[in-house]
């Protein structure tokens, strides 16, 4: 395969051939070739189709801004679509496929929305179409449009790369490796700040790499070069290549994306991307600028580049973009391009000034027109004729389009900033508003001239030195060509009839933007999100200004007063695994195991993620069939003998200090002034707008050292809360609080037998008799010889119940411990499910019952909100409305018919009342099936529910079809006088 | 963002957990008549400022202090960072 299109030149390696295949045919290029300039040395010019109308596409520009050449590169799990062909370093072996077309690029069947379809799909389309019949939305245009929305498509498989991240810290941060950058980092590195030199592209060095500038008499690309070697010597010096600065965040934090193996044939398991977080203490943006085109009829053909493109493609890689281009321009820089060619013996085709002054260059044998426009250009797959508007044909087949310079300034703007106009060089150039400690030179901060860009460079970074307390750099700035450039503000051509492109990505022409302004649409925010302009991936680089200005046209004002939209990161695409990281699959949210996980895996259990804990749900016996069979086995042997369940993950909070409990006092409702050493007393949290925040119960160790405990849910927001009461509160407390629901493993022993069971294994010392030991105590023990424990005799079940505690080392040997001393009473181990059954039955509130909507009164604890004293929440829970006289109260819930199943969250209405909010009583919060009534039971809120006991009413449940009748009981349905678990 | 730690030095805002304007340390007094005004005004009302605000930060993933920080929420500048205990301690709370 030979490449048609390669001339002489460019800062290509020839020696190393690189076979590469688009669209399945195989080609060849060279390496430091993007895919974009071996397309073109092969003399492929369409590459895609466009976005709305599929109109055939080529390469536009050769940098990151690319609007058209976007594809799908790589295949399988590694595909990635939307990549800019412009920016892919060629690699061997290289495989990209065009996007955007039914059938092949060539005939592309879409292609019929541009040529019947396109008067219906202009600006804001969908508001106007689609419409009608309604049904037809759901069934027929909502797939349509799925269908042909988006331009590449995904694997749909899982990312086989890995990404990492990192941090770095920089005195200086230098955005740019072009002639601004590198000087900057030349004088910033050699006067010793340590500095970071990020560049996108894979060679550092700007427009330098695709000018043919001369600094100190050298060509520029060489000077880039001896740049980098010597910037390589610094160990204060970082260089980034292939490193995209994407975002400029609060207090100079940068996010940057480094793309380590992208240009190689495979990653080979080395992370693919690393995205850094770089802290700067000052930054330097030197991010050059963007070059604009011009709209007209037909701009957008295969063939159609921006001017300096062409330069780059004939410098910078020895690719001739045409053997007759035409150059159609507004400013001075676009005759660089004729020069360039000329100068190589290259045919220009002519050269079209929209200017009424004199021609800038002398190009021999070149027809030059001023004052003169583009109307209009034929050739659809590759431009064959440009149009001008006294009706003049000329004969190309590659026209470059100049519409000036736009300085970058993305990363000024990412913070809120608003650029500036400047009217001079009819540009935005950064604006008043720049992040802290941010400067700008160079290109993007307006200086288009070499000379006044490496000028400005040194003189801002000694700024910046001077600033960070380094000494001045003592460089001398290099001398350089020195050329004007001259700009006018012309934006598209008038007289043409046919469609004229302004944001090539998403198909928005100037008859868009005409349509947005007819419609009402005029600011320039609004005009953006009717048309679509600058929303696609390239954030239209290469056709905001544009947009903007044709708007300032229509609607009269100066491009001033019309403003700009601005922009956010990242400044170009990042794929989802690299904001990843390695923060993926198990490791996303990693999961917290309890001292018995071992061991119950060992026993078969199943798990339940119950926030990142995993814990035991239950454990089934061989030949159990169903879930429910090994929860109603575990409910129904803890009831009869003794269960041991893991509770570790309950929130643990270690108090101390003299005014411990005038702590608590504050944040539980009830008091703890009291409560005698050894004794463990329940307690009820409220918010501070009076509704039921958390409980627990909180135990006394010694006279100045409680330990309370909270719901798993809630163990971390409640430490956060005690720390902010007594920080911020009651700054003199002392008192001191830790978490300890980590340092300690805990397990519930719950059933007639478990004491017997405990007696086993706590030391003979410790009398744990009902006398000596009664419910609610809690005692410092040691278990199994001498190992410190701690007993609290609470319980969750109904049943004769304790909490053991053991630091959690031993905790995977004390679970198997009360296994074998509870063998001879057959002790079951029960998970979270049998916990949830037994508390049920019990009556007690949990997480359903404290749901944030529910206050002391709802759940039937209003006594708990001791009168004599304060605490969070108790002024506003005696606000009327949540007072009245049919408060919902919580009781228990029985189906009207046995046998029937409950469910939670049906809401309750009367008997025949309308199925209407009004008639709302309240719902029904916990449900399960109690083996012990062998029935479903239900714990719910419900109006009066004190008054009602006995009543039937309707669970309503329209949504499950679940609706149902019940009976209203007490919510104690298993021991409720309490004498098992005083026993 | 960055928040200079009045004892640990400058740290990533990941650490911290945000909880809003600092007024929420002048809990009011419930023994007051006016208590149950005062309270909603506390719970509810918040001046919800474009320029330098003080807000409470929590950090969690580092010494469990609570922090006031007067940050601009416009440019989010941030001018000062106490500890939320002597700024509560300089508004007369004790115990």
């Amino acid at each position: 395969m030979t490449q048609v299109d390669r001339i002489s030149g460019g800062l290509i390696n020839r020696k190393e051939t690189m076979n590469f295949s688009f669209n399945g045919k195989s080609l060849q290029g060279y390496k430091g070739d993007t895919l974009a300039s071996a397309l073109l040395a092969n003399g492929i010019r369409l590459v895609g189709r466009s976005f709305k109308y599929h109109r055939p596409r080529g390469i536009f520009t050769s940098g990151s801004e690319e609007p058209n050449a976007l594809v799908e590169l790589r295949k399988g799990a590694f595909k990635e679509p939307n990549t800019r062909a412009t920016v892919i370093e060629l690699f061997n072996r290289l495989d990209a496929v065009s996007q955007n077309h039914k059938g092949p690029l060539n005939f592309d069947l879409m292609a019929a929305t541009d040529l019947f379809l396109s008067p219906f799909v202009g600006a804001g389309f969908y508001y106007k179409t689609f419409m009608w019949p309604a049904a037809f939305w759901e069934k027929l245009y909502e797939p349509i449009i799925r269908k042909s929305a988006g331009l590449g498509s995904l694997a749909k498989l899982e990312d086989p790369d890995c990404y990492d991240k990192g941090f770095l810290h920089c005195d200086i941060l230098i955005v740019g490796a072009g002639p601004a950058g590198l000087l900057a980092a030349l004088a910033a590195g050699k006067s010793g700040a340590k500095v970071i030199l990020a560049d996108e592209d894979f060679l550092m060095g700007g427009r330098l790499n695709s000018e043919l500038f001369e600094i100190d008499e050298m060509l520029g690309s060489d000077w880039a070069l001896k740049a980098i070697q010597e910037l390589s010597s610094l160990k204060n010096v970082r260089i980034m290549n292939r490193t995209t600065i994407y975002g400029s965040y609060d207090h100079g934090i940068f996010g940057a994306l480094e793309r380590c193996t992208d240009h190689l044939e495979s990653s080979e398991g080395r992370p693919r991307q690393i995205l850094w977080k770089i802290y700067s203490k000052k930054s330097i943006l030197a991010a050059g600028a963007i070059e604009r085109p011009i709209a007209f009829g037909n701009n957008d053909r295969p063939g159609i580049m921006t001017a300096s493109s062409v330069r780059s493609y004939v410098n910078r890689w020895g690719v001739l973009p045409g053997r007759q281009t035409a150059i159609f321009t507004n400013n001075d820089d676009g005759w660089a391009t004729a020069k360039v060619l000329a100068d190589r013996g290259l045919e220009v085709a002519a050269v079209i000034d929209s200017r009424n002054c004199e021609p800038v260059e002398n190009i021999p044998g070149t027809l030059v027109i001023m004052g003169s426009k583009i109307v209009n250009t034929t050739g659809r797959k590759r431009i064959k004729r440009i149009i001008l508007s006294n009706g003049q044909s000329i004969t190309c087949d590659c026209l470059a389009v100049s519409g000036g310079w736009s300085p970058n300034v993305h990363l000024t703007c990412h913070q809120g900033g608003r650029p500036k106009w400047d009217s001079t060089l009819n540009a935005f150039t950064p604006g008043e508003n720049l992040p802290k400690n941010m400067v700008v030179s160079g290109s993007a901060n307006g200086s288009f001239n070499l000379q006044a860009a490496l000028r400005e460079s040194l003189k801002v970074a000694n700024i910046v030195l001077t600033d960070l307390d380094f000494k001045k750099s003592k460089i001398v700035v290099p001398s350089s060509s020195d050329d004007s450039y001259e700009s006018s503000a012309f934006w598209y051509v008038k007289e043409s009839k046919k469609r004229g492109w302004v944001d090539f990505q998403n198909d928005v022409t100037v008859k868009d933007i005409k349509q947005s302004f007819a419609e009402g649409f005029r600011s320039v925010e609004h005009m953006k999100r009717y048309t679509t302009m600058g929303m696609a991936t390239d954030q239209g680089k290469t056709s905001n200004i544009l947009g903007l200005a044709i708007m300032a046209e229509c609607t009269g004002k100066t491009i001033q007063d019309t403003g700009t939209t601005i922009f956010r990161p990242p400044y170009t695409p990042i794929p989802l695994g690299a904001l990843a990281g390695r923060s993926r699959g198990k490791d996303f949210r990693p999961y917290r195991l309890t001292p018995s996980h071992k061991w119950s895996e060992e026993q078969g259990a199943v798990f339940v993620e119950v926030g990142n804990w995993l814990r035991a749900q239950w454990f089934p016996k061989k030949g159990e069939k169903t879930w429910r069979e090994t929860v109603d086995r575990e409910v129904v042997s803890t009831r009869n003998s003794v269960g041991v369940c893991d509770v570790t993950t309950l929130g643990k909070i270690d108090i101390q200090g003299k005014d411990s409990a005038d702590f608590l006092n504050i944040v539980y409702t009830n008091a703890f002034g009291k409560l005698p050493v050894g004794k463990v007393r329940y307690g009820l949290m409220l918010r501070e707008d009076g509704i039921a925040y958390d409980d627990g119960t909180t135990a006394r160790i010694s006279k100045n050292h409680f330990i309370m405990t909270t719901t798993t849910a809630n163990a971390v927001l409640v430490f956060r809360r005690l720390e902010f009461v007594r920080q911020c509160l009651c700054p003199d407390m002392d008192v001191h609080i830790i978490s300890t629901t980590d340092a300690w493993a805990q397990f519930a022993v719950a059933g007639p037998n478990s004491r017997r069971l405990l007696e086993k294994v706590i030391d003979n010392e410790y009398d744990i008799s009902n006398e000596k030991f009664p419910f609610m105590g809690c005692r410092e023990i040691t278990v199994c010889n001498g190992i410190q424990a701690r007993l609290f005799r609470i319980s969750f079940s109904g049943e004769l119940a304790y909490e053991l505690a053991i630091p959690t080392r031993y905790g995977d040997g004390l679970i198997r411990q009360l296994m074998e001393a509870g063998k001879e009473f057959d002790v079951t181990p029960y998970g979270t499910e049998a916990l949830g059954v037994m508390r049920i039955e019990k009556g007690h509130a949990a997480g359903n019952e404290l749901n944030g909507q529910t206050t002391a009164l709802n759940l039937g604890l209003e006594k708990m909100i001791n009168q004599n004293k304060d605490c969070i929440g108790k002024i506003l829970a005696q606000r009327p409305e949540m007072n009245k006289e049919d408060e919902m109260r919580l009781v228990g819930f029985r189906p009207k018919n046995k046998g029937d199943k409950l469910v939670a969250g049906a809401h309750f209405l009367d008997k025949g009342a309308k199925e209407i909010i009004e008639n709302d009583l309240g719902w029904m919060s916990s449900v399960c099936f109690s083996p012990i009534l062998d029935d479903y039971i239900g714990l719910g809120f419900i109006k009066n529910g004190n008054q009602r006991m006995g009543d039937i009413v309707h669970a309503y449940d329209k949504m499950r079809h679940n609706s149902l009748d019940v009976k209203i009981c007490s919510p104690h349905f298993v021991d409720p006088e309490g004498d098992r678990v005083r026993g | 963002m960055i928040i200079d730690h009045p004892i640990l030095g400058p740290r990533d805002a990941s650490e911290f957990v945000y909880l809003g304007d600092s007024s929420l340390i002048n809990r009011p007094d419930p023994s007051v008549e006016e208590a149950a005004q005062l309270f909603y005004e506390y719970q509810y009302l918040r001046a919800n400022i474009a320029g330098p605000m003080k807000e409470l930060w929590y950090h969690e993933q580092g010494d469990r202090s609570w922090l006031v920080v007067t940050r601009n929420t416009i440019t989010h500048e941030i001018t000062s960072v106490e500890l939320a205990r002597d700024v509560a301690r300089s508004m007369g709370r004790t115990k």
